[in-house]
């Protein structure tokens, strides 16, 4: 089974989620037209990166009867959608989300977990962390998302896979930085390297998408990127241009490759479990 | 390992495509700025043209009456090379009659004046072109507070705050910059026979070394000596560095209310753009 994934490395308007709505559904359309199955949104795509205190203002419920969700919801119902947002809760918190949107209904939302606050980061300030994650079903098999800093850390990716995802979905915005005598930045060079690791020692799909444009004085570089289970690149949508990137990833790569190199079938997962409980001091 | 190499087709990419997005986000498409002929100006004065394209961009010369001629000349031979708009509006009849009011002006006093009756003039005609200042600070003046505040320090965007001096001279030489602006010594000409390596009492070269290591790096003084830097060439820069931080930050505001600009009340500038 082939599908087909837009990678949506676009521009955002900082805090104004009507104006990024209305490129969302613009893209989704350019989507529609080239076939794609699934679109990927970068982090944040509905109220851009660096909000600090615009976070309380961009924050939506997502729910049907919120408006810019309604539409997203509306545009779902022939194509499946992963779109970045300030998800408050019932209790009033807000995380850096990305929901999961197929057949006019909200599949799953992952609020992300790490949130750096280190550098020139400082998401913990302004947001509550995560506390979960699940892989989800989807048409086109199980899946998992992870945004930004979650793939940071091995853990979660490596979480997602054995709860069955065999297609992980990246989202971020990623500020560009490192630069060297290199023709890429380092930041560029080494998310690119991460996505490919996991692709290969998990033996899965790996779609990544990465934000492009300015705010302020932070560049985000773009770059998204779709792996193969062997580790190989599917297609690399290029640096700091917004682009629509489609590609077809094959299915049954999935089967080809863990057939070759079985690394799912021979992880010890009660081996981990009982050395985390020894390190943990549990027992 | 220091390695202050950079790769300056991407260094030009990103830098253009600030300019025009930090530009255009605002409503302008047109950018101006002070050319002395020095390496600093030029770069910025290059970088905007390739972002905005010559017609959109005002160089302006802005000579005091010791301004030596070659360095009008290299700025008038680099405004022609690349076709932007010009002006030259002599500062000595600006400058003259404040620094006359007073018997003991320092060569100081009167180059912070020049500085900002600079600054007076590129923000006057910011409004008359419909432009935005451009910087031309690098990241070597900004960390060691060799400038003047609220004079060539005032800008609406600093394209090149982020590049050592070292690191300008590359960029220079890939943007086609003429090899006599990159190769003279840098001067702020604001008395005859000035260098900054002179007053400074180091070179560029040395320096940019250092800060790396200590800014980019995180290096402790104290490791810097073990790499072999000299005792008190470390203690003067992390000296100069620490005195003059006031330059590169907003003036604190005494925090009363609820909510203080600056503290608790933080958004980018970007703001809903």
């Amino acid at each position: 089974m082939k599908i087909k994934i837009a990678l949506a490395q676009f521009n955002t308007k900082l805090g104004d989620v009507n104006a990024n709505l209305h490129k969302h559904l613009t893209l989704i359309d350019q989507a529609r037209q080239q076939k794609a199955d699934l679109v990927i949104f970068p982090e944040l795509s509905l109220t851009g990166y660096a909000l600090l205190d615009l976070v309380a203002d961009a924050a939506i419920r997502p729910h049907e009867d919120d408006p810019v969700f309604n539409e997203l919801l509306g545009a779902s119902r022939d194509i499946d959608l992963m779109v970045g947002f300030v998800h408050e809760d019932r209790r009033h918190r807000f995380y850096i989300a990305a929901a999961y949107l197929a057949e006019g209904k909200i599949s799953h939302i992952h609020n992300k977990i790490y949130l750096p606050t280190y550098g020139m980061f400082d998401e913990g300030r302004f947001f509550a962390p995560g506390d979960s994650v699940r892989a989800f079903d989807t048409r086109f098999g199980r899946v998992g998302m992870l945004i930004c800093e979650d793939f940071w850390h091995a853990s979660l990716p490596y979480l997602l896979w054995l709860d069955g995802a065999d297609i992980l979905l990246f989202s971020s915005a990623s500020p560009g930085r490192g630069l060297t005598h290199e023709p890429r930045l380092s930041s560029s060079e080494w998310v690119e390297h991460t996505n490919r690791a996991y692709a290969g020692l998990f033996t899965n799909f790996v779609a990544h998408a990465n934000r492009v444009g300015y705010e302020d004085g932070l560049n985000f570089w773009g770059g998204s990127t779709i792996f193969d289970p062997n580790g190989d690149l599917v297609v690399r949508a290029p640096d700091f241009e917004d682009t629509l990137t489609v590609a077809d990833i094959d299915l049954n790569q999935l089967h080809r490759s863990r057939a070759r190199l079985p690394l799912l079938r021979d992880e010890r997962t009660i081996l981990v479990q009982r050395e985390l409980e020894r390190i943990l001091g549990k027992s | 390992m220091i390695n202050l190499n950079i790769n300056t087709q991407l260094t030009e990419k990103i830098l253009t495509g600030f300019i025009r997005s930090e530009l255009n986000r605002v409503g302008f498409k047109r950018a101006l700025l002070g050319v002395s002929g020095g390496i600093d100006s030029a770069v910025s004065l290059y970088l905007s043209a390739k972002a905005l394209g010559p017609e959109n961009v005002l160089g302006i010369r802005m000579p005091y009456k010791t301004s030596p001629q070659h360095t009008l000349d290299d700025a008038q031979t680099m405004i022609d090379a690349l076709g932007v708009q010009s002006m030259t509006v002599e500062i000595t009849d600006m400058v003259d009659p404040l620094v006359a009011k007073f018997d003991d002006v320092s060569k100081l006093r009167a180059g912070n004046i020049m500085a900002r009756m600079r600054m007076i003039v590129l923000f006057d005609q910011s409004v008359a072109f419909n432009g935005l200042v451009m910087g031309s600070s690098n990241k070597t003046e900004l960390l060691l507070g060799y400038s003047t505040i609220f004079g060539d320090s005032a800008a609406a965007l600093q394209p090149i705050g982020d590049l050592y001096k070292t690191q300008v001279r590359q960029l220079a030489r890939h943007l086609g910059v003429p090899e006599a602006v990159i190769s003279k010594a840098p001067s702020a000409d604001l008395w005859e026979g000035q260098t900054d390596e002179g007053e400074l009492g180091y070179t560029y070269a040395d320096v940019d070394q250092l800060l790396y290591l200590l800014v980019d790096q995180r290096y402790r003084p104290e490791t810097c000596v073990e790499e072999g830097f000299d005792p008190t060439f470390v203690e003067r820069v992390v000296h100069r560095m620490r005195q003059n931080h006031f330059k590169r930050v907003m003036p604190p505001i005494a925090k009363l209310s609820q909510r203080t600009i600056g503290y608790d009340f933080l958004y980018l500038r970007d703001w809903g753009t």
